[in-house]
């Protein structure tokens, strides 16, 4: 099986947002949610880069580690998902998270979080595979269907790129090869112990 | 010949020249140029921080946090420290008190009972201490199903049946938070006339409180040991108090190295907290006869009063003389007095 993860070349990224539109487009994310955002970093200065940034569906998530209800499961394609019949809403995800992925839409009553909710790699949740229960909680299962998150297919720049590792990977690595700088991939000594060399 | 050579040495030099000025801002295909050199670099960044910020486009600008790890360190904390430090505190205070109660026993009353009352505490006083008290209990108990739930008792029941546990037990803590809070500041102002530590304190430490042997050393209304109580209820209290509503209401204050830190701080204090009250429950119940009554009824035999505080009963009945209008059954029974 294949190790998904999402790797985002800051050199490419033009901050234009479509992966935050059409994340929240696919699944009808609520309002005040945010399950991918783009952060630019030296905003106006010489060297300014932007990073697109969602769940990096971490190997040995810490998110998974502190759940104190044990909501969370990796899917055999390393894809960090969560039940939300189980999710207490505590916020222990969000302050264990490196990259600010755990959100909480806002319920009623002061002090309540809501279940969390964050990026599913566009694969949905426990429940059934394309379900109507699924795609109301989680939203689409694009993965279910062969397809890779939409995030990352329809950026215009392909700064982001999503997919085996390994594949993208070797991408990234091709790509600075071939123009000869790159600024890392983002995120990855964080989330999965490594880096790409460039 | 010379005169030409005169001539056209100048003209050369100057060609010579003009290529090598304009030449040197056109850069050769080799030195190609490098974006990066001059970029954000991520491992630079989280050195200089412990976090990379930037700005964000949406109108949630608390995202303009891109990465944040020291989540890792209070990870290990959530899942090892603290789990050593609760358990530790939680069940040591346990074995103590159990092997306390068994090797001491009860503390009994040495002169028996006198048949007679004084009022210790009145309704509104026992209205607060029970109050507060009930609250801590389910603070308590859902408090530590957050940090040990999962391990003891998931197994147990299983996930459905542990998640709808907790999520009872999280809206019981953040809800029974402003009861206790309350609880808490009533306590501080309702006792802080008789828990400044003073010089009796010391010489019943020094005696050992009466744990120790069967001395009884003198007290005012509330000895050095209740005094200690106090002052961890009022400081434990208003630790967890200020650290749970840094958490339930999330970047009112702080952000979330804020929160970790708040955490940290709350549980560590609720657990130590928990310990203390073990000890607190033991003395009034089972540990000692005659303790309970004073939050119970609200009212201690004398020959308690007399026992364990000397000095507040000689005040009290300077001031009013014995509750002679209850009761008297035993009061033959203590002819001897």
């Amino acid at each position: 099986m294949a190790r998904m993860k999402f790797l985002c070349d800051a050199d490419r990224c033009i901050e234009c947002n479509a992966c935050v539109t059409a994340c929240k487009n696919e699944h009808e994310v609520p309002w005040g949610i945010n399950r991918r955002r783009v952060v630019t970093i030296a905003d106006g200065k010489p060297g300014e880069r932007s990073v697109s940034m969602a769940c990096m569906h971490c190997t040995d998530a810490p998110c998974a580690a502190v759940c104190p209800v044990n909501c969370f499961y990796t899917t055999a394609d390393g894809v960090v998902l969560h039940s939300k019949d189980l999710c207490i809403g505590c916020g222990y995800c969000f302050y264990a998270c490196p990259f600010g992925a755990p959100q909480y839409p806002k319920v009623g009553n002061f002090g309540s979080r809501g279940k969390m909710d964050k990026c599913t790699y566009c694969a949905g949740g426990p429940e059934a595979d394309g379900s109507k229960e699924e795609y109301e909680k989680y939203g689409a299962n694009r993965l279910a269907e062969g397809k890779l998150p939409l995030c990352a297919e329809m950026c215009s720049t392909k700064s982001l790129l999503a997919g085996d590792g390994e594949i993208i990977a070797q991408i990234y690595k091709e790509r600075v090869l071939k123009r000869g700088y790159g600024s890392g991939a983002w995120g990855w000594k964080t989330a999965y112990r490594e880096t790409i060399e460039s | 010949m010379s005169s030409f050579a005169r001539f056209i040495r100048p003209a050369i030099g100057a060609w010579a020249l003009l290529l090598l000025v304009m030449a040197a801002p056109v850069p050769s295909p080799a030195q190609q140029v490098n974006p990066t050199a001059s970029s954000v670099n991520e491992r630079q960044l989280l050195q200089e921080m412990d976090r990379i910020q930037g700005r964000v486009s949406i109108p949630d600008q608390r995202s303009g946090v891109l990465m944040q790890p020291a989540g890792r360190e209070w990870r290990e904390f959530r899942n090892v420290a603290l789990r050593w430090i609760g358990g530790v505190a939680v069940l040591g205070m346990l074995a103590v008190l159990v092997i306390f109660y068994l090797t001491r026993g009860m503390v009994r009353l040495e002169s028996g009972r006198s048949g007679r009352t004084i009022v210790r505490f009145n309704t509104f006083e026992r209205f607060v201490h029970w109050m507060t008290a009930t609250c801590f209990i389910i603070l308590a108990i859902s408090g530590l199903n957050i940090t040990f739930g999962r391990p003891l008792l998931l197994p147990l029941i299983g996930f459905d049946a542990f998640s709808e546990w907790s999520q009872w037990a999280k809206f019981a803590h953040n809800y029974l938070s402003f009861p206790f809070t309350i609880g808490v500041v009533l306590i501080f102002l309702m006792w802080i006339g008789g828990n400044i530590p003073n010089k009796v304190d010391l010489e019943w430490i020094k005696r050992g409180g009466g744990l120790i042997g069967h001395d009884h050393p003198p007290a005012r209304r509330f000895n050095a040991g209740q005094k200690g109580i106090y002052w961890i209820v009022v400081i434990g209290g208003g630790l967890v108090a200020a650290t749970g509503y840094v958490l339930m209401f999330p970047f009112y204050v702080t952000g979330i190295e804020g929160m970790q830190m708040a955490q940290i701080v709350h549980s560590v204090v609720a657990v130590l907290f928990i310990a203390a009250m073990l000890a607190h429950i033991y003395i009034g119940t089972i540990g000692m006869e005659g303790a309970f009554e004073a939050m119970g009824s609200g009212e201690v035999d004398v020959n308690w009063a007399r026992e364990h505080h000397s000095l507040w009963l000689d005040q009290e009945l300077a001031r009013t003389g014995p509750n002679d209008s209850q009761p008297q059954p035993r009061r033959a029974a203590s002819a001897a007095e």
